[in-house]
């Protein structure tokens, strides 16, 4: 029984960790550009120089 | 990158923001040369591309307006149309809404579930006590935020006194978690939360898919539209010049119209020579020639030289605004159509109550007392609550149109896949739809020095004949002359020196026009010779290959278009099918009444504004790419690029998803058939429930998986 008292709540608490990575990602804009993100990691150049 | 920031500007470095659609961006190498080359421009902070939507953000300072921005992008290669407000803000909202409800609901379910698999697997007493607290704290605050989309669409529902899916997913929800807890506050032994949340889980998991669709293609045929002049520069008596939002525009006022301008009103030409691009009204390209006292329709663009027109009919009154209300009304026969989920749903939610509600009585007859027989009835919601229905249309749409997106055909909405599907008559429009709609060049009789002297004269030139030579001759590795004094004459062509020799290239000087070209013709002069170059518009390359597929589907293809009866029929002759030349609006509209009384499902596929009537009065219409504005709006779907294929293979596609869709139907509806009995005679326990509800719910989005080679 003790250790269901440890247990869930930590059970708990990833779950809500992942929920919150996800409220994150919306709201940062993760989602707004798929197709962007496949195709930017074909763009090979020194990116250092322009930025 | 984050659109909520679009439009406020940090006050500390004065940097602005724009964003800008850009419909040629295709490939890495586009976002990498725009991301790069953008910034190097004077004014420019940042460039950021979203390629899914084909936008670019841009922060710039105060060094550069936005038309400069719209030179620079123009400067690197890509046609740009600034974005004013948020346009889809709204339904991108209400797809998030959905999204976080879905993530939430997900959240929920996985943690019930660890909690009830502990109780099915034997906990007992104050464990399975816990456990059920436990999961009543989850899932009440879940199931307040996951349940809204669904609770207020049936509130909605019952406040007009009628019913749809969302009234017994409503009931059904509400009144398991009631019983969970009170089954929880008593200690009794079944809690049903987790079949509440899954429920939730699985259905909203079906609409967010829905919303996904329409966003990705409203995004697609945003970024093709918004041509129309909004507003136009009024000169006063003054002297000085005045925007005016085209709405508040008035007969009588004199506007200067730049060149690459559209035109925001009727007017008449009062002082300026140039040429007009009228393809937004009629669909085809060629430019007309202007000059005074000459009439230009609202929604034409200015090519070449600035004009001052006097305006003659503004807002409601223009030539556009006219077709603009005919197609409203021809619009309106499609709004009675009831999607199949919706049909199903009118069947089935009263079915499944009355079903719920006798089970209740029969149990209360037959003595079971209230607490057993409500269990019961709860568990026949439960395990007919259309999980399966729900996700059954919605992922073969979904599935369906991302693969004929990659083919090049946007479909704006599950219903317009479902009328597609019933179509078995194809009425097409000629030029711009049969055909490529941009006239090309055809020059094999000139010599190679004559064609770098042509390419050399029309690459200076923004004339979009000039341009279309200048294409054909780059693409054909011709490298221009050098020629020295090149000057442009508004309305003649243009001219300069080729070692010595006067060279032009313009308006024919005598006007003899070859016989059955399409009235589109250029002279190259060089010294005293004068070679003529015709310009054809050709059909495209897959039309007798489309035209037969859809002749296999069972379709009936035949032409009607607005232009002369002879060419229609050289290409109806051409193609085998029947053509009907000569056609108004009106004339197309009774056509394809005619064919509804016949009993037909017609579809519409026209590019111009003169077929916008008839592609939203047609059972279903496709449009391409090159349309007008309007049209692109009143069409169901729009397919891009030169192949024709697309058209044909939407009706495939769309077939192949109605069929799917039924097989998912029946499946949901045999499942119910078998888990009825065991719900109706109390056999069923949550975790027979919960497992029936995610078996059903896999099958049918595997079964919709198979609509991934549909469009091939």
């Amino acid at each position: 029984m003790t250790s269901l008292l440890i247990l869930i709540p930590i059970a708990l608490l990833m779950g809500a960790c992942g929920l919150a990575a996800f409220f994150w990602a919306m709201n940062s804009g993760q989602y707004e550009d798929l197709d962007g993100a496949a195709n930017r990691i074909l763009i090979d150049e020194e990116r250092e120089e322009s930025q | 990158m984050n659109a909520q920031s679009a439009f406020t500007p940090p006050p500390t470095d004065k940097l602005s923001s724009a964003r800008f659609t850009v419909p040629g961006i295709k490939c890495a190498g586009c976002i990498a040369k725009i991301e790069r080359e953008l910034p190097k421009v004077e004014g420019i902070a940042s460039a950021r591309v979203n390629f899914s939507a084909k936008r670019v953000a841009i922060e710039y300072g105060p060094a550069i307006d936005e038309k400069g921005l719209t030179e620079a992008l123009a400067g690197i290669g890509f046609e740009a149309q600034a974005v004013d407000d948020n346009p889809l803000g709204a339904d991108d909202a209400e797809r998030k809404q959905l999204v976080r409800a879905l993530g939430v609901a997900g959240f929920g379910m996985m943690n019930i579930m660890l909690l009830s698999v502990s109780i099915w697997s034997g906990a007992e007493g104050a464990t399975r006590e816990l456990f059920h607290w436990l999961s009543a704290l989850i899932a009440l605050p879940v199931i307040a935020y996951s349940g809204r989309p669904f609770f207020s669409s049936a509130l909605m529902a019952l406040k007009h006194r009628r019913t749809n899916m969302d009234v017994p997913i409503s009931i059904g929800v509400i009144l398991a978690t009631a019983l969970s807890l009170y089954e929880t506050a008593t200690g009794g032994e079944h809690a049903y939360f987790e079949s509440a949340v899954m429920l939730l889980f699985f259905l909203l998991a079906g609409r967010a898919l829905d919303a996904v669709m329409r966003d990705r293609t409203r995004a697609g045929i945003g970024a093709l539209l918004g041509r129309m002049g909004k507003s136009a520069q009024i000169m006063r008596e003054d002297g000085s010049t005045q925007t005016i939002a085209s709405a508040d525009l008035e007969p009588g006022m004199i506007a200067l119209v730049a060149a690459g301008e559209a035109l925001a009103a009727d007017g008449e030409v009062l002082e300026g020579i140039s040429a007009i691009d009228n393809s937004m009204l009629t669909g085809e390209s060629a430019p007309d020639p202007i000059s005074e006292s000459s009439v230009v329709l609202a929604g034409a663009i200015n090519l070449l030289a600035p004009i001052r027109v006097r305006l003659t009919a503004t807002a409601e009154d223009t030539a556009i605004a006219d077709i603009a209300r005919l197609m409203d009304e021809a619009g309106q026969s499609r709004s009675s159509y009831v999607r199949i989920a919706d049909r199903a749903s009118r069947a089935y939610a009263p079915a499944v109550h009355t079903l719920a509600a006798l089970a209740f009585v029969g149990w209360m007859i037959a003595g079971a007392g209230w607490h057993q027989s409500l269990i019961i009835a709860i568990a026949v919601l439960i395990i007919t609550c259309p999980c399966a229905m729900g996700l059954a249309v919605p992922t073969a749409q979904v599935v369906a149109s991302g693969a004929l997106l990659k083919r090049g055909l946007l479909i704006k909405d599950g219903s317009a896949l479902e009328r597609l599907a019933e179509c078995d008559v194809a009425l097409m429009d000629k030029t711009g739809t049969l055909t490529v709609g941009d006239p090309m060049p055809k020059f094999s009789h000139l010599s190679e020095a004559h064609k770098s002297v042509a390419l050399a004269l029309a690459q200076s030139s923004t004339h979009p004949l000039s341009k279309g030579i200048a294409k054909q001759l780059q693409a054909n590795r011709i490298e221009p002359a050098s020629l020295s004094a090149i000057a442009e004459v508004p309305g003649e062509g243009i001219c300069g020196s080729w070692g010595g020799q006067d060279v032009a290239l313009g308006r024919p000087l005598s006007a003899s026009l070859e016989p059955g070209s399409s009235g589109l013709v250029s002279e190259l002069r060089v010294g005293n010779q004068r070679h003529l170059i015709p310009f054809h518009d050709s059909l495209r390359s897959d039309c007798a290959e489309t035209l037969s597929l859809m002749q296999r589907l069972g379709m009936k293809p035949s032409i009607i278009s607005g232009d002369r009866s002879a060419s229609v029929e050289i290409v109806a002759e051409q193609l085998g099918i029947e053509g009907q030349g000569d056609a108004s609006p009106k004339d197309k509209l009774e056509r394809l009444g005619a064919l509804k009384e016949a009993g037909h499902f017609p579809l519409m596929v026209g590019d111009g504004l003169n077929d916008g009537p008839a592609l939203a009065a047609a059972h279903a219409s496709i449009a391409p790419g090159t349309a007008s504005d309007a049209s692109k709006q009143a069409a169901d779907a729009v397919f891009l690029g030169e192949r024709l294929m697309p058209v044909a293979l939407a009706i495939k596609a769309a077939r192949a998803t109605m069929r799917i869709v039924r097989q998912n139907f029946a499946f949901s509806i045999c499942y119910n058939v078998l888990a009825v009995p065991l719900a109706l005679f109390g056999y069923v326990t949550p975790l027979i429930a919960a497992i029936a509800m995610s078996v059903s719910s896999l099958v049918v989005v595997a079964n919709s998986l198979r609509l991934n080679g549909a469009a091939k």
